[in-house]
């Protein structure tokens, strides 16, 4: 089907070719004023030769840089709009996200939320995108790389003329030595690190061809990113979840199916000194500024077979510290200070009085995450509790009752028998509140303080994809500087008819290559050649002026 | 002297000396026309009297580092006047690396008064030396900020080639929408020089004024403008005696302090068009554009194209490197996840895709040239964009900074 076309030196280029891989004769029509379009080597690529079936087109689509940067404007634009109101998951917690956006930003927030871009990142229609973006970079790549791969390993040393005259650096000089001349030129090129080849006659410098490749490794370092990203969507290879803890719990890791245990022994915030002579205006303005967030865990690991809803046997690993930028780190999980509640209730102590508050009998400490019954005060005093409400409310019927299990509102029914009441006199006790339920009692609990602990919140997390990232992210980058860095440079040399030709290209960097020159010609003895590039620019000036 | 007074003395005397090679630099670009019907002179010699005093500025300014770093006890860029000043630092390295591999006088006339409005715009902001908050207590403030900000300094001069490129070769000889848009980019970094006298002048005479407002947090709180007020808060109630407010911010501007940066906002535009009028009265109507083209006339467009590209080239791994890469390692550290969306990092983001469309409309034809020096214009106002006004505007976890 594709027909090959046998360049007047030779050698076979494949359709659609449209500089000869080998001795870069034009073989299409061009504009003899136009300098060559050196792109690509001027190779047959894929979609510039084909336009005939839906694959054709398809493929002709997304190997389109035109495409591709479309796509790239477009997701820099969502993105950028995505930034306008906060994302779904910055709004304040316990807001409804179907009623934020229209009360706070009214009918441009209603449209935000409506088009998506309060989820923006998750929205199909994004995912599309990056989709569309993600086979852009692969088609295109295939397209051009290969092509490229193949001319340049079929380059040949001696060009066509018409190559030469049309790179955008050339120039001539009659000469009678041209062989010594190549001699002198391939010393001082090589001097200049050049990889140097010769025919009869000709000559060929060449320098950073490696570089060539970049743009296609760093594309398939993006790849891998985005691969990275579709993997997390892989159960197991992402965990993240979040726990509070209280000081002195114990509990499981989430995430981490019961294979870890950690205890909270303290969480402690710290603040900077305002007597600090370095910071104390700073404070003075700010008012109080946090120096660290810290919780002080025990890492552990359950021993034999653990039984359901049974706590297990523990073994410790270790003690830690667990700060913000200083995670806790074990068997490729990490967990995190992210949070923290200061002071939550945690018991409620009281004395046992008369009802003047006169005599004491004992004291007890209720802990209101887990309280005991009985609470024996000694020689003959006793106190039962016999109804707990940790959230205190009267619902409907007046009855006491409770809305949670957490504390916020405690409210307690005791029973209280002494060696004169043996029979027990009942009181009610709440925040504020202590009523007799039996008549004529004669003692009473007076609330004699609390005890409050600290909660840490912490993140619990394990990412396999992290690395797959950070993999990705370094062969971009690695591409990037291979393509940026260095530059691909060629220099010819030719004698035609008495006279010493001279052309050359570069993909960038055209300074750097005119120094390169400057060095050939001052140690030849012949004019630089002339930037053509430049020369056009002047003229058209002169002309637009005259 | 104390360690902050030494460090505030260093970079002001480099503001002052890139000044100086400011008015060198020009010189060295336009006396090449000045001798035109006598012996040509190449600036060379101008040239390099201006590169040495840049160099010393830097030094000067390497100078306040380490001594802000000793005063502040850590790396010196946790606040805005900290990060802003350092990020004039990094583009005065662009442009040392950049001259010594161009050689070129005219990319320093240009990129040195930008420093000077860099280091002006930072110096309004509060000075206190503070302490670091715990999210930024780790190694990797200073490695992902530096990198980044030497990134941006690149880019940075990327816009300044572009811009010699537009000055050299938009036609002045009449009016048209290019030389509309080139006169605006001028204003907008007038602009910038119109923030920092208001805000110097105001800050000479002490003004004050203070406002009850609802803050960020949803917390009553006192506001104070240093500033006469035109927009106040939001719903705000002014305590003190001053002037205005004429009208207030709109109640979504919910970064920290951001009715307050908001009017800042408007003095600046309003400082800058007077700047700017002024300028105009002084050169008897004609565009600065105008007057700028002729210092230029010598200047090679192919080679101011290149320098353009070339500092993408050089800058957008460094800036991918910094802003995307160790940023991602360092909030996977601090905030437990490498990527969140925060509007900080959404900007690098974008700010990255951008450098990328640039790279690939490079490779169709017809993007060399104007059109690209366009897109580098477009890149600096991204770029500074991230700085300013997603600080103002949008609240994120970067509100610090």
């Amino acid at each position: 089907m594709s027909q090959e076309i046998i360049c007047e030196c030779g050698h076979k280029n494949p359709e659609g070719t449209i500089l000869c891989e080998a001795c870069g004769k034009p073989l299409q029509e061009d504009n003899p004023k136009q300098l060559l379009n050196m792109r690509y080597e001027g190779s047959a690529r894929r979609s510039q030769t084909y336009n005939r079936t839906a694959i054709d087109k398809i493929w002709n689509y997304l190997s389109s840089v035109k495409v591709g940067v479309t796509l790239i404007i477009l997701v820099l634009i969502a993105i950028a709009i995505g930034t306008i109101f906060p994302q779904n998951i910055y709004i304040p917690a316990g807001a409804d996200p179907d009623t934020f956006y229209k009360d706070q930003y009214g009918v441009l927030g209603q449209i935000y939320k409506t088009l998506g871009f309060d989820n923006l990142y998750k929205s199909w229609w994004f995912i599309i995108l990056i989709g569309l973006l993600g086979a852009s970079i692969v088609v295109a790549s295939l397209d051009r790389f290969f092509p490229l791969h193949r001319a340049l390993k079929n380059q040949k040393v001696t060009r066509h003329e018409r190559f030469m005259k049309k790179q955008r650096l050339f120039g001539t000089t009659p000469t009678t030595k041209g062989e010594e001349q190549l001699q002198k030129a391939e010393q001082a090129l090589k001097e200049k690190k050049y990889k140097v080849s010769r025919e009869k006659g000709a000559l060929l410098a060449e320098k950073g061809r490696f570089s060539r490749w970049g743009p296609y490794v760093n594309h398939i370092g993006l790849m891998v990113v985005l691969i990275a990203a579709v993997l997390r969507f892989i159960p197991g290879m992402y965990v993240n979840e979040t726990m509070w803890i209280r000081e002195g719990e114990t509990k499981a890791l989430p995430g981490t199916h019961n294979e870890y245990y950690i205890t909270n022994h303290k969480f402690i915030l710290t603040t900077y000194n305002k007597q600090d002579p370095q910071y104390k205006q700073a404070i003075k303005e700010n008012g109080s500024i946090v120096k660290s967030y810290q919780s002080d865990v025990t890492l552990f690991k359950p021993e034999g077979q653990s039984v359901l809803g049974a706590t297990p046997k523990l073994k410790k690993l270790r003690d830690d510290q667990i700060k913000v930028n200083s995670p806790l780190e074990f068997a490729g999980y990490q967990v995190f200070q992210a949070d923290y509640r200061l002071n939550e209730l945690y018991k409620m102590n009281f004395t046992l009085t008369d009802q003047s508050e006169k005599k004491t009998f004992g004291k007890l400490s209720v802990n209101l995450y887990n309280p005991k019954e009985n609470y024996d005060l000694g020689h003959g005093y006793k106190v039962k509790l016999t109804y707990y409400f940790p959230d205190f409310y009267f619902d409907d019927n007046g009855d006491p009752a409770t809305k949670s299990d957490t504390p916020n509102n405690p409210a307690f029914i005791f029973d209280v028998t002494t060696p004169d009441k043996p029979k027990g006199e009942t009181s009610f006790v709440a925040i504020k509140t202590n009523q007799a339920i039996s008549k004529d009692n004669q003692y009473k609990l007076t609330f004699a303080g609390l005890d409050t602990r600290n909660v840490s919140g912490l993140i619990v997390k394990r990412d396999f994809t992290v690395w797959i990232f950070f993999v990705g992210a370094m062969i971009f980058l690695l591409g990037v500087v291979q393509g940026m860095y260095w530059q691909h440079r060629r220099i010819w040399l030719r004698k035609i008819n008495g006279e010493l030709w001279l052309s050359a290209h570069t993909n960038k960097n055209w300074h750097g290559i005119k120094k390169d020159i400057a060095y050939l010609t001052d140690s030849l003895g012949i004019p630089e050649p002339v930037d053509q590039l430049e020369q056009k620019v002047v003229t058209e000036e002169r002309r637009k002026h005259s | 002297m104390s360690m902050v007074e030494i460090s505030s003395m260093l970079l002001l005397i480099a503001f002052i000396l890139y000044i100086f090679g400011t008015i060198v630099f020009t010189i060295s670009v336009a006396g090449k026309k000045f001798k035109k019907n006598g012996e040509q002179t190449d600036g060379k010699g101008l040239g390099i009297a201006g590169f040495v005093i840049t160099v010393i500025g830097f030094f000067s300014q390497v100078g306040y580092i380490f001594t802000r770093w000793k005063a502040d006890g850590h790396f010196p860029i946790s606040n805005l006047f900290e990060y802003t000043t350092f990020l004039s630092v990094m583009m005065i390295l662009g442009f040392i690396i950049i001259y010594l591999i161009y050689r070129n006088n005219s990319i320093g006339m240009v990129a040195l008064p930008i420093a000077v409005i860099v280091i002006a715009y930072a110096s309004v902001f509060p000075r206190e030396v503070e302490p670091l908050i715990p999210a930024l207590q780790s190694n990797w403030l200073m490695i992902h900020v530096t990198t980044v900000s030497l990134g941006e300094g690149i880019l940075t001069l990327s816009f300044v080639a572009g811009l010699v490129y537009l000055l050299r070769v938009i036609d002045q000889s009449k009016r048209s929408a290019r030389t509309f848009w080139l006169e605006f980019v001028l204003l907008f970094l007038i602009c910038a020089v119109g923030f920092a006298l208001v805000s110097g002048i105001f800050q000479a005479l002490g003004y004050s004024e203070k406002f009850q407002w609802v803050n960020e947090k949803g917390n009553t709180a006192t506001l104070e403008y240093n500033v006469p007020a035109i927009a106040g808060p939001h719903d705000g109630k002014k305590l003190t005696d001053g002037f205005g407010p004429v009208f207030q911010a709109p109640s979504w501007m919910n970064g920290v302090n951001a009715p307050k940066k908001f009017n800042t906002v408007i003095w600046s535009v309003i400082g800058g068009l007077v700047i700017y009028g002024i300028i105009r009265l002084v050169l008897r109507g004609r565009r600065i554009g105008a007057v700028l083209n002729r210092i230029v006339m010598n200047v090679n467009p192919p080679l101011m194209d290149e320098i353009s590209y070339r500092a993408v080239a050089i800058g957008f791994p460094v800036f991918t490197l910094g802003g995307i890469v160790f940023a991602a390692i360092w909030a996977q550290q601090a905030w437990s996840r490498f990527w969140g969306w925060d509007p900080k990092e959404v900007w690098a983001l974008i700010t990255f895709f951008f450098y990328a469309a640039y790279l690939h409309f490079r490779l169709s034809r017809g993007w060399e040239g104007e059109k690209s020096a366009w897109l580098s214009v477009i890149g600096f106002v991204i770029i500074m964009f991230n700085l300013i006004f997603v600080n103002l505007v949008i609240a994120g976890l970067h509100s610090y900074a």
